[in-house]
């Protein structure tokens, strides 16, 4: 993008202002203040106030915003609820931030098709609510469901606790209607079995809002299990714990969801939700096993004795729905309950192999604590999908370097082990820099000629994800999350 | 050396395949000729190359195994069996990895396992200019990064070439049983929990269920009750594919215009005819797109010349 003097800058970015309310009303183009609150979204990084904020309500606002930002030479910054936590949402240059949570519409529901057409600002909780009624459900179940949205989930491609066995938000996508830089509207992927050309859609989640603006977006709803069943393993170790995850596995069995909550949490959890968890373990785990009754009778009976084998002092089994959605509502306010420990905290998303998570999770913990910080556990264990949370006061002289240093220290200790930068919270501005640590030259090249193919002279969501051309990003003081984050 | 670097990650035997991109001229890369007709015919004149075929490492702890392109699905099927796992890429023993990331269509079981780009978690491909590339990542859950994985599964070898690949696997099921009958689909569909595989005639439906046997005996007594009955095997399906949306599927039976024989994958889809399929056509701005990745990552257009992704050449 070129170069241009404030004046120059100040002049089309008023260009532009005049334009978009003429298109849009000025209702839905924000002032001075909504341009700062977009400064920033749920993650720890810096940016700039938006040039401009629109907040759109239908495809045709979206393909007039981007010619706008074309004309003007402006970047494109695309944003949901501002759940986030790797900066992705977070503006580095001039930018038009496109808010689209006024896109909030669920436009249809086919259950014979099992699926259902929304526009991106719906909420992930409003659309499971909505199919309800139906024995259905969109399967991706972020901890941050209530207030994400699902185009946040498709840019990100978002997982949940209950993605183990059914995978993450691209297996549950079959169409998405994208407004390119250029305005042009493309429909990828489709509502039958198997697209014609490339796997387009499959390309686009997950892209960051680096590839244009998705503003339909069709889902693939999955039948709610007839079954049911819900298990606390409760752990006097956390070797133990950690090494019962691969014993399950390796037990030929796939849960619906595996977590590990470590002992301390569990504690701090416990006198937030009293949800019956234990104060003296050392871990937890909670197992969720669905399916057909018979199977899922099952392979609860083999679960407990893999579980007591691995050496659980105590097995327990939800006796019903109530209990069961104590135990999760528990597992779900973790960062909620933190604030009791410290006022402040900063969460990370790496995963590893789960045959590393013993080795993996005692490590941090050496070299958090030898920072002379607490570090708590709360995480996707059945698919080795760590959130190491890091807790502080950025009140403390000096604590900050020591909270950095912790996190690149998280970053190490799972690429060492043969893990990846992020499990569900992408890369964003975050984590963009440390993508040459995962990938080679070469891999990053192919990376962004995907990239350009989409988006050529690189307008949507620029200086994100991939670090060609593009110096450190900066993270602002660690002064505590904004209220409502979850992981 | 980077973590999920390409160098770190190939094969051993893997440079053959390097070299074999780094002469000039069209290429071919020959798997197990199963699929060779999707996407038009190749140009004669194109070498023909092959991909490593001596890797197979699994790692069974992780649900995963890394496995050279060129080996064959009867080659891995072989080793992971003596793990209890297997990958849900579907064809026969013939036919490569590499083969049928490339083609990307599913197996009959896709209701049950899903499709088979999802089971691609990572790997190495080379490019057109010879040089290697890593995709993915090494751990079943990963978004570090385009997904690269899923743009190249389908992508019938034009873009670049399966090299070595890491794939999810799933641990094999107890027993499994066909079942077959005058039963109206949905119904089947209705009382099955997670069935592998709804297949329809217009007439009869066939139901593969897998699991533990106590649950295998379970569905069987509910088939049973609709009139289905134990087979050894599934229908033989007709030699033409064709896309639908699950809901359109009712209404091959019942618009009352003869459809010709058909085996409709139930949930799914995916219909199998007699009768081909119309020729596709994808929408301007989607073909736009195909070419600017086929300049992108192929500009000479020397990876399996010939063939056509939806009519974008």
């Amino acid at each position: 993008m070129r170069a241009m003097s404030s004046a120059a800058t100040n002049d089309r970015i008023a260009s532009a202002r005049s334009e978009l309310v003429a298109l849009l009303g000025a209702e839905a183009v924000g002032g001075a203040l909504d341009e700062r609150l977009h400064a920033r979204d749920a993650s720890t990084c810096e940016g700039r106030a938006a040039s401009l904020v629109c907040h759109p309500i239908r495809t045709s606002d979206v393909v007039g915003i981007m010619r706008c930002a074309e004309r003007h030479s402006l970047a494109i910054v695309t944003r949901g609820a501002g759940t986030g936590l790797a900066g992705g949402a977070v503006p580095v240059s001039e930018s038009i931030v496109v808010v689209t949570t006024r896109m909030d519409r669920i436009l249809s529901i086919d259950p014979s098709d099992r699926l259902a057409w929304v526009q991106p600002g719906v909420l992930n909780l409003d659309l499971n609510r909505a199919l309800e009624p139906l024995g259905l459900h969109f399967a991706p179940d972020p901890s941050s469901q209530q207030a994400c949205t699902i185009g946040g989930n498709v840019a990100n491609n978002s997982g949940g606790p209950h993605c183990l066995s059914e995978g993450v938000t691209t297996a549950h996508v079959a169409a998405i209607e994208v407004v390119l830089t250029d305005g042009e509207v493309v429909m990828l992927g489709g509502e039958d079995a198997e697209p014609d050309g490339l796997d387009l859609r499959g390309a686009f989640v997950g892209s960051e809002g680096t590839m244009g603006i998705a503003t339909r977006i069709a889902v693939r709803l999955t039948p709610n299990p007839s079954a049911v069943s819900t298990l606390l393993g409760i752990f006097d170790d956390l070797d133990s714990a950690s090494d019962a995850v691969s014993a399950i596995i390796a037990d030929g069995i796939i849960p619906a969801a595996l977590e590990m909550i470590d002992g301390p949490l569990a504690a701090v959890l416990e006198d937030y939700v009293e949800a019956g968890l234990p104060r003296d373990a050392a871990a937890v785990l909670l197992v969720e096993l669905d399916g057909g009754a018979v199977a899922v009778h099952a392979e609860s009976v083999r679960t407990v004795a893999t579980l007591m084998a691995g050496g659980a002092r105590e097995v327990r089994v939800a006796s019903d729905d109530t209990q069961r959605q104590l135990w999760w509502k528990a597992r779900k306010s973790a960062f909620g309950a933190i604030a009791r420990l410290q006022p402040d905290y900063y969460l990370h998303d790496t995963v590893v192999p789960r045959a590393m998570l013993t080795s993996v999770l005692r490590d941090i913990r050496q070299r958090v604590e030898a920072l002379g910080l607490e570090v708590y556990n709360v995480f996707h264990a059945g698919d080795g999908n760590l959130h190491p949370l890091v807790v502080f006061d950025a009140r403390t002289p000096g604590v900050m370097p020591r909270v950095h240093e912790a996190g690149e220290a998280i970053v190490a200790i799972s690429l060492a082990a043969g893990g990846v930068l992020s499990g569900e919270h992408g890369i964003g501005l975050e984590k963009r820099d440390h993508m040459a640590d995962m990938f080679a030259a070469e891999d990053l090249v192919a990376q962004d000629r995907l990239r350009a193919t989409f988006d050529p002279d690189r307008r949507a969501n620029p200086d994100k994800v991939i670090p060609i051309g593009a110096g450190c990003g900066d993270h602002r003081e660690l002064r505590g999350l904004p209220d409502g984050l979850w992981v | 050396m980077t973590a999920n670097s390409s160098s770190a990650s190939a094969s051993a035997s893997s440079s053959a395949l390097v070299d074999g991109l780094t002469e000039p001229g069209p290429v071919t890369v020959v798997g197990g000729a199963t699929h060779r007709s999707v996407g038009g015919v190749t140009d004669p004149a194109a070498r023909p190359i092959t991909a490593p075929n001596s890797l197979i490492e699994p790692q069974p702890t992780e649900l995963l195994v890394r496995v050279d392109a060129g080996v064959t699905l009867g080659a891995l099927d072989a080793q992971l069996a003596a793990s209890g796992q297997r990958v849900v890429l579907d064809g026969r023993s013939i036919a490569t990895v590499g083969g049928v990331l490339a083609v990307g269509r599913s197996g009959m079981c896709r209701l049950g396992d899903g499709h088979v780009r999802d089971a691609l978690v990572g790997g190495t491909m080379v490019g057109a200019d010879g040089c290697r590339f890593a995709i993915g990542g090494s751990t079943v859950k990963n978004v570090s990064g385009f997904d690269l994985c899923r743009l190249m599964v389908g992508s019938l070898g034009v873009l670049a070439c399966f090299e070595t690949v890491l794939l999810r696997t799933v641990p094999r099921c107890e027993t499994s049983q066909w079942m077959m009958g005058p039963a109206d689909p949905s119904v089947v569909m209705a009382i099955l929990d997670r069935p592998a595989s709804v297949l329809w005639d217009g007439v009869d439906s066939w139901a593969l269920i897998r699991g533990g046997i106590a649950q295998v005996d379970d569905d069987m007594n509910r088939l049973a009750e609709l009139h289905m009955i134990p087979v050894a095997s599934p229908p033989d399906l007709p030699p033409h594919r064709w896309s639908l949306r699950p809901s359109q599927l009712a209404d091959l039976a019942r618009s009352g215009v003869d459809q010709g024989r058909f085996i409709a994958e139930m949930g799914v889809g995916v219909v199998h005819r007699d009768r081909p399929a119309p020729a596709a056509v994808i929408a301007t701005g989607v073909a736009t797109l195909h070419r600017r990745l086929r300049d992108s990552f192929d500009p000479e257009r020397r990876l399996n010349p010939g063939k056509h992704l939806a009519g974008v050449g």
